[in-house]
């Protein structure tokens, strides 16, 4: 098992992910503060994809328990995240075009 | 984990992880302004699909039935969980960081049980940060999640050698893991490690009151990325890594924003010294006469000015008050008066919570300010109109050193010409501390329900001039 060269390569994609993200999330508008944490949570249930394989893999029981309650914790993230943030993001708008009569 | 040489079906799914990546990537990027940020959902989902489909490539998977019942019915529970109302937001995302971190911390449990005694030491160590930091997210997220449903009292709970407490349990959690790193073979020990995780986490949050939950609920963000990004050096994936370390980025930032935006320091928020007790403070001057006016004062006064600047804070959510608010931006407006809405970064329960509800009104983004942007345009407004915002308006905060806020960048609705605020009645917050503002001769309290005297404001305005 060659695991040191596999760990230092694991700790660059690591710490130079972590720079991308903190120059990306930075640049985020305060304004979609909350679609931001919605939408890393689904990113974040790629968890899932380590589920998949210890139920689809079936080496022990517990794995295989444990695995499937993973995966579906992880798939409801993924759902309801995307979900929510979509319906978020389709509320901002901009300056009404023109100034709607307000009807009351 | 073979290394040596890749299997073909093996250099294809890692392959589709690297464009998975470059796509949650992007889908952040997108995210900096709201014109691009919906083609982010676009670059999640496809990621997300592909990086799926990637997956079930997988050799070594032989079942797929449970798979596919697992995929199913995660998605029946998060279509509902994706289709709750606005106002429900801040519990849902604590919900969905107890979800991602149970994730983390059954795979990582599962590992540990697949693989011990043959484990190295350094997979052994990340192995147990991972499932440490993925335990404590997990109940301290249903905590925060119970609090902010208000199943669960939302008063901080202090009791004497709380600190204490935490910290034996912490240094407990971690003589347990580096046990397991020397003696993987212990494996016994393993569940006391998850179990003291888990207990962490509910203590770490109940000293937590509301106002503190914005800070909270960025911090468990970071947490369960972080508990994700220790995943993938668990299990040697690339994607996972980069994953985690986005989503851990992007909740330490947000609570680094979080906690200036409350004058403590970021040291002070990680280690859980946030939350302490607020004393009441200034007790006595609570019979100090203030004045108050009624919704037709109000509505003759907001429709003489020229410009207004209206403050919400977690009482107009509570109040359910937004639609209201709506009304009179429209009313206004239509008057030619300027109205804009001044953010706090902390007003509310979460980070950007007033954006959200404001937007969900149908009020304009271009009209929901920052603080430092909006600040230097109090002493040109006419009317600041407070909806169910306190401390963050708190003078004090500025000139009281005394002041358990003092040092906490405020709005300052006192510069205004005249401040109205809207409140229940003269009962001190939630945090039980005075609010100067009141008192101030250019400020009139507006004494009632923020949704029912907005309305009447309302009805005031269009009643007047039709």
């Amino acid at each position: 098992m060659n695991s040191s060269s596999n760990l230092i390569n694991a700790l660059f994609i690591f710490v130079l992910a972590g720079f991308i993200g903190f120059e990306v999330i930075r640049r985020v508008s305060p304004l979609l503060h909350t679609p931001l944490m919605s939408l890393t949570n689904a990113l974040d249930a790629i968890a899932v994809v380590g589920a998949i394989v210890l139920v689809g893999e079936h080496k022990s029981t517990l794995s295989a328990v444990f695995g499937f309650i993973a995966v579906v914790a992880a798939t409801s993230n993924i759902v309801g995240g995307f979900l929510i943030t979509d319906r978020m993001l389709k509320m901002f708008k901009s300056s009404r075009p023109a100034a709607k009569p307000a009807a009351k | 984990m073979m290394t040596a040489e890749l299997a073909g079906s093996q250099v294809i799914i890692e392959l589709v992880y690297l464009i998975a990546s470059v796509l949650f990537i992007l889908s952040l990027k997108w995210m900096s302004s709201p014109t691009t940020a919906r083609h982010g959902i676009w670059a999640g989902e496809v990621g997300m699909l592909l990086a799926i489909c990637g997956t079930l490539l997988h050799h070594g998977i032989v079942d797929y039935r449970l798979i596919a019942i697992g995929l199913v019915l995660g998605t029946i529970i998060g279509v509902p969980l994706g289709r709750v109302a606005m106002t429900a937001v801040p519990q849902r995302t604590a919900l969905s960081h107890a979800f991602g971190a149970l994730c983390v911390t059954l795979v990582g449990s599962a590992e540990f049980y697949l693989r011990a005694p043959n484990i190295s030491r350094f997979m052994m160590s990340v192995l147990s940060l991972e499932v440490i930091l993925g335990g404590l997210t997990v109940t301290g997220s249903l905590m925060a999640a119970g609090k902010l449903q208000e199943i669960l009292p939302q008063r901080p709970l202090t009791y004497k050698g709380q600190n204490l407490v935490n910290l034996v349990l912490l240094v407990g959690a971690l003589v347990i893991a580096v046990s397991l790193v020397l003696h993987p073979e212990a494996r016994s020990l393993f569940p006391f490690m998850i179990l003291i995780a888990l207990a962490f986490g509910v203590l770490l949050i109940i000293p937590i009151g509301g106002a503190d939950m914005p800070t909270v609920i960025s911090l468990l963000n970071g947490y369960a990325g972080l508990s994700a990004a220790a995943m993938g050096f668990v299990l040697d994936s690339k994607l996972l890594i980069i994953a985690g370390a986005l989503d851990g980025s992007s909740g330490l930032i947000l609570s680094i924003i979080m906690s200036k935006a409350m004058n403590r320091s970021f040291t002070n928020v990680l280690f859980g010294a946030f939350g302490q007790v607020q004393t009441s403070h200034a007790a006595g001057e609570e019979a100090r006469p203030v004045r108050s006016a009624t919704p037709e004062e109000a509505a003759a006064i907001l429709s003489a000015a020229n410009r207004v600047i209206v403050v919400p804070g977690y009482g107009m959510a509570v109040a359910q008050a937004q639609h209201k608010v709506r009304e009179l931006y429209d009313s206004l407006s239509k008057r030619g008066v300027d109205v804009r809405f001044a953010i706090h970064p902390v007003a509310g329960r979460m980070p950007g919570h007033m954006n959200v509800l404001l937007a969900e009104a149908d009020i304009p983004y271009d009209r929901l300010i920052e603080m430092e942007e909006i600040n230097g345009d109090f002493p040109q407004t006419d009317v600041a109109l407070v909806i169910g915002a306190n401390d963050v308006t708190n003078p004090a905060a500025r000139s009281d050193a005394s002041s358990p806020i003092y040092g906490m960048p405020i709005l300052d609705v006192d510069k205004a010409h005249t401040a109205m605020v809207i409140k229940r009645s003269m009962n001190p917050g939630f945090a039980g501390i005075d609010n100067p503002l009141y008192y101030l001769d250019n400020t009139l309290m507006l004494f009632g329900d923020a949704k029912a005297f907005v309305g009447s404001i309302v009805r005031e305005l269009s009643g007047g001039h039709g």
